[in-house]
């Protein structure tokens, strides 16, 4: 077996240094009745051909993001990422590594990861950032605990503009934890008055940007009214790009931004890992969950970095920690930290301006497809586009002619007749006009 | 030669170098040393309007940002791509990692990492594939999670399988909330969860988030569970008892039939966490111990990268009578084809709904499966028998240098106190920072929490005897020099890019990210 080093000879050599007659000898704490004499009904070791083999295999049923006109978002994004990005995460010392309890051996980790909290906070307009969360979902799950932490009340408000998986996440969590989550219906392209649902109750109000159905808002009013009324402001991000172009959270007032990292560095991998990204001001540092790596001086004086702040996690609090994640994103993480470096203000902010015109050339020529409309009056990369028949079979058919052609929110919310006619459609820089064309072309198609 | 140099010289039966002293006390121009290069933040190396990507101009349009517009500078720092690469390169060689030297840290499992596994987790059928493309273009991503849950139940002889836990500790979530689902259905809601002393903190913490009040466990003096303390304990109130096994001693719980009969006898369930699984896979079925529910750490036992901190994944798997609460999402099987269900209908009418967002963490599956398949139904049994003969190996080599905390054999690591430390002046933290030097990963420290000044010494199958003796060698060697030098420790880590640093500061005036020099004059002002 490739990969395992020792040798038969060894294997007898290291029992007698131990004194034992043979390895079940090492076995002898589990009761007989729980012990397998033989092997389980699976198949024997294969080489590393074979193996890649039966996985290609696998691979190739699918129909790969980039081999087709495609068009899809709702959280998940196609970006491009450049060659560098993966060839540094591939390096041992970081794909390798352990969460960095050992600081004189982790400065690698440790650094990156001040980078990468330094860029989420610079990105959301926040103070502070976390190393990271497992995605986008389950961060804001975490955002409606630590809120309740911070204003000890009970009820979370939740946008009906909200990612419904970001919802159903927090409605999860809620059920075992005892927190109220009051989630309005969605109204794609509506304005909701989440202000009137503000009460005493209120432990914070949850909203997005864009929405789930890609229409840009201004919570700035919201949030001066969340702190009339002593809630916390937690504004969602799932296209992280788009705050290259779009006003940050932070200066609309949101007290957590929790996000999706997946758009910068990473692939979009069927849905996992992705990355989730939490930002919070600095006076509620020590209710956050998650690590964070933190600035300090070694014997000698010298600028370093250590994880710090964990007298908050379930290691040293158990029961009363903030969260009980250990495991975090940090490869994504550090896969987000270098896209960025290498894209920088400059690079950031065409990426966004590139997305956006690619967007509106997409609008502009569904538009023009008769019976097809736009619900929304403002977009970043991602709208909601309103058939003149159900979305689902449309999207089936799409791909008949080769076409990943958007999601049909009758897949987030089924049974909702109202909603069956709506497709949500995103293009990045990734999506070229011939792409568009096609697009356009079948749609017209297929709505003949 | 100094003191320090010479007795461990001396205690190696072999010569180091000359003049370590020359090395570590002579100051440079840079501030490097040879292969270490001080490293800059990358926000200190920004030249506005340099670039790492080349991006067309964005073509001509209408705005349609709604007057969103972000108004000034992100403060993002410009650099072009040889600098970042360079950047991150330096900062990988600030890294000890399992690529370099023998990692082990007990309970965490660091073993190799096939690079075969990360070539099939690029595929472009499994990266570059949408999670919420139509049906009939995913069905080799079903049938990928499909074989690794088929994998998962024949090991574990469990006939469920839930996959979409992002990490060990959101899979003890995933498996405490399908018992309090099932138990409410029942109509039988409870109140406590009986967790060992020696469990892992994540444990409690997990309980608490579910809403259940924490009652502690004893061990025994075996550091086992004490079975007389468990059944004291064991009422009509208490909903489940999480129980890691092999425990965070490195023990195998020998009373385990035991202790499930006395749980499921008041009516409770038995959630076990099997961050540890890597010990017995293959050779016992968790299914055999009467273990109701069971979350696996893919990234331990099954060797996806730990990555400086993930991403993991912790796969849950259920007894039949939890099976109904599994999260979405869920996969069913049609005519020749797979399908996803999303919403709590059909089937799924009793899961605990969805716990994070799309299915799981795809990327570790295919590295997992990748894994299992390398090694077959004989390999997975061979890693388990490697990892405990190589824990039982460094247990025999340093039980007469070290103090073992409890006697006898271990499974895949093994427990030590700091008893051999007393009257020395050396702690544990000391001892750890010591092994940095000779150019070793430490053990765990200080945990697990049961015994004084813990080290957890965990060194996975693919470790060759080699590598094994030199680390014993070195360790035994630093045993005997405690005795005579504490303050060479005390000194510890030299060779280091930082040496010891200050976490009581960090934690203080926590600084937790980079600020402009004129954003820092506005702070202090």
């Amino acid at each position: 077996m490739r990969y395992l080093p020792l040798t038969g000879a060894d294997r007898r050599d290291m029992l007698a240094a131990i004194g034992a007659r043979s390895i079940d000898d090492l076995f002898a704490d589990v009761p007989q009745a729980a012990r397998l004499d033989g092997l389980l009904d699976l198949p024997l070791a294969q080489g590393e051909l074979e193996v890649e083999r039966a996985l290609s295999r696998m691979a190739a049923k699918n129909v790969a993001a980039g081999s087709a006109p495609f068009f899809i978002g709702g959280g998940a994004y196609r970006h491009y990422v450049p060659a560098a990005v993966d060839h540094l995460i591939q390096r041992g010392e970081f794909l390798t590594s352990y969460t960095p309890y050992q600081p004189e051996l982790a400065q690698g980790t440790l650094q990156s990861l001040f980078e990468f909290q330094t860029q989420v906070a610079l990105l959301t307009g926040m103070e502070v950032a976390n190393a990271s969360l497992y995605d986008g979902a389950t961060s804001c799950a975490e955002a409606v605990a630590m809120a309740h932490r911070v204003t000890r009340r009970g009820t979370a408000v939740l946008s009906g503009a909200l990612h419904p998986h970001y919802r159903e996440v927090c409605e999860t969590y809620a059920q075992f934890s005892g927190l109220t989550v009051a989630a309005l219906d969605p109204l794609p392209g509506r304005v909701e008055d989440l202000a009137a649902r503000i009460d005493g109750d209120t432990a914070c109000v949850v909203v997005q940007n864009p929405d789930f159905f890609g229409q840009l808002r201004d919570w700035s009013a919201l949030g001066a009214r969340c702190r009339e009324a002593g809630a916390l402001l937690v504004a969602v991000v799932n296209e992280i790009v788009s705050l290259g172009a779009v006003k940050p959270p932070g200066s609309m007032g949101a007290d957590i931004v929790a996000g999706e990292g997946q758009s910068l560095g990473n692939a979009l991998n069927f849905g996992g890992p992705h990355l989730g990204l939490f930002a919070a001001r600095e006076q509620h540092v020590r209710q956050m969950p998650g690590r964070l790596a933190g600035q300090t001086v070694d014997a000698d004086g010298r600028r370093g970095w250590v994880l710090t702040l964990s007298a908050r996690e379930q290691h040293i609090r158990r029961e009363k920690a903030t969260s009980n994640i250990c495991t975090n994103s940090g490869l994504c993480a550090l896969a987000f930290a270098i896209h960025l470096a290498l894209l920088g203000e400059a690079g950031m902010t065409r990426l966004a301006r590139l997305n956006h015109a690619t967007a509106c050339n997409l609008a502009d020529r569904l538009e023009a497809i008769p019976g097809v409309s736009i619900v929304n009056d403002s977009f970043f990369n991602e709208f909601t586009v309103r058939l003149p028949t159900p979305a689902a079979p449309i999207v089936d058919e799409l791909a008949e002619f080769g076409v990943l052609g958007g999601v049909p929110l009758s897949r987030f919310y089924p049974g909702r007749d109202d909603l069956a006619d709506l497709l949500l459609v995103a293009a990045t820089e990734t999506t070229t006009d011939d792409d568009i064309g096609q697009f356009a072309h079948a749609l017209g198609e297929v709505l003949r | 030669m100094t003191g320090w140099s010479q007795a461990l010289s001396e205690a190696r039966g072999q010569t180091t170098s000359q003049h370590p002293e020359v090395v570590a006390e002579t100051p440079t121009f840079t501030g490097n040393r040879g292969l270490q290069i001080e490293e800059p933040l990358l926000f200190e190396q920004d030249a506005a309007g340099r670039c790492g990507v080349d991006l067309p101009a964005p073509p001509a349009h209408k705005s349609r940002l709604g007057g969103l517009e972000r108004q000034g500078s992100i403060g993002l720092p410009g650099l072009s791509e040889p600098q970042v690469v360079r950047h991150f390169t330096r900062l990988s060689q600030k890294n000890y990692a399992i690529d370099s030297g023998i990692y082990p840290l007990g309970s965490c499992t660091m073993k190799h990492n096939p690079r075969l596994n990360e070539k099939l987790a690029r595929l472009a059928g499994f990266a570059d594939l949408h999670p919420l493309q139509p049906a009939t273009t995913i069905q080799g991503a079903l049938e990928l999670i499909d074989t690794l849950a088929h994998w998962l139940r024949i090991l574990t002889g469990m006939p469920a399988v839930a996959l979409s836990p992002a990490a060990g500790a959101h899979g003890e979530l995933c498996g405490m909330m399908a018992i309090r689902a099932a138990l409410t259905a029942r109509g039988d809601p409870r109140r406590r969860i009986l967790v060992p002393e020696s469990a892992h903190g994540t444990n409690p913490a997990t309980a608490a988030t579910c809403g259940y009040a924490i009652d502690p466990v004893p061990n025994n003096p075996r550091g086992r569970v004490d079975l007389a303390a468990l059944k004291a304990k064991l009422d009509r109130d208490v909903a489940a008892l999480m129980l890691t096994n092999p425990n965070t001693c490195g023990l195998f719980e020998d009373e385990i039939l035991e202790i499930a009969d006395a749980v499921h006898a008041v009516g409770a369930l038995f959630y076990c966490d099997g961050a540890n699984f890597n010990a017995i896979v293959g050779r016992v079925r968790p299914a055999d111990l009467g273990i109701d529910a069971l979350h696996l750490n893919l990234h331990k036992t099954f060797s996806t990268p730990h990555g400086g901190g993930g991403p993991g994944s912790g796969p849950v798997a259920f007894a039949a009578s939890l099976a109904a609460h599994a999260p979405l999402p869920w996969i069913v099987h049609g005519e020749g084809s797979r399908a996803l269900v999303e919403h709590a209908e059909g089937p799924a009418k009793d899961s605990i709904g969805r716990l994070k967002g799309f299915h799981g963490q795809i990327g570790m599956f295919v590295r997992a499966l990748a894994y299992m398949m390398s090694h077959g139904a004989d390999g997975l049994r061979q890693v388990a028998e490697d990892a405990v003969l190589n824990a039982n190996y460094l247990r025999a080599r340093l039980a007469g240098s070290l103090s073992q905390s409890y006697p006898g054999t271990c499974m895949h690591e093994v427990l030590f106190d700091d008893h051999f430390l007393k009257d020395t002046g050396v702690t544990t933290l000391d001892f750890a920072k010591a092994l940095i030097d000779e150019g070793f990963h430490p053990m765990t420290m200080y945990f697990p929490l049961v015994v004084h000044g813990a080290l957890l010494i965990e060194p996975t199958e693919t470790e060759s005897k080699a590598a094994l003796d030199q680390f014993a060698d070195t360790v035994i060697a630093l045993a005997a020099r405690a005795k005579t030098d504490a303050a060479g420790f005390h000194a510890a880590p030299r060779f280091t890019p930082r040496r010891r640093l200050d976490e009581t500061a960090a934690a203080r005036k926590p600084l937790l990210r980079w600020r402009a020099a004129s954003a820092r004059q506005e702070a202090a002002n």
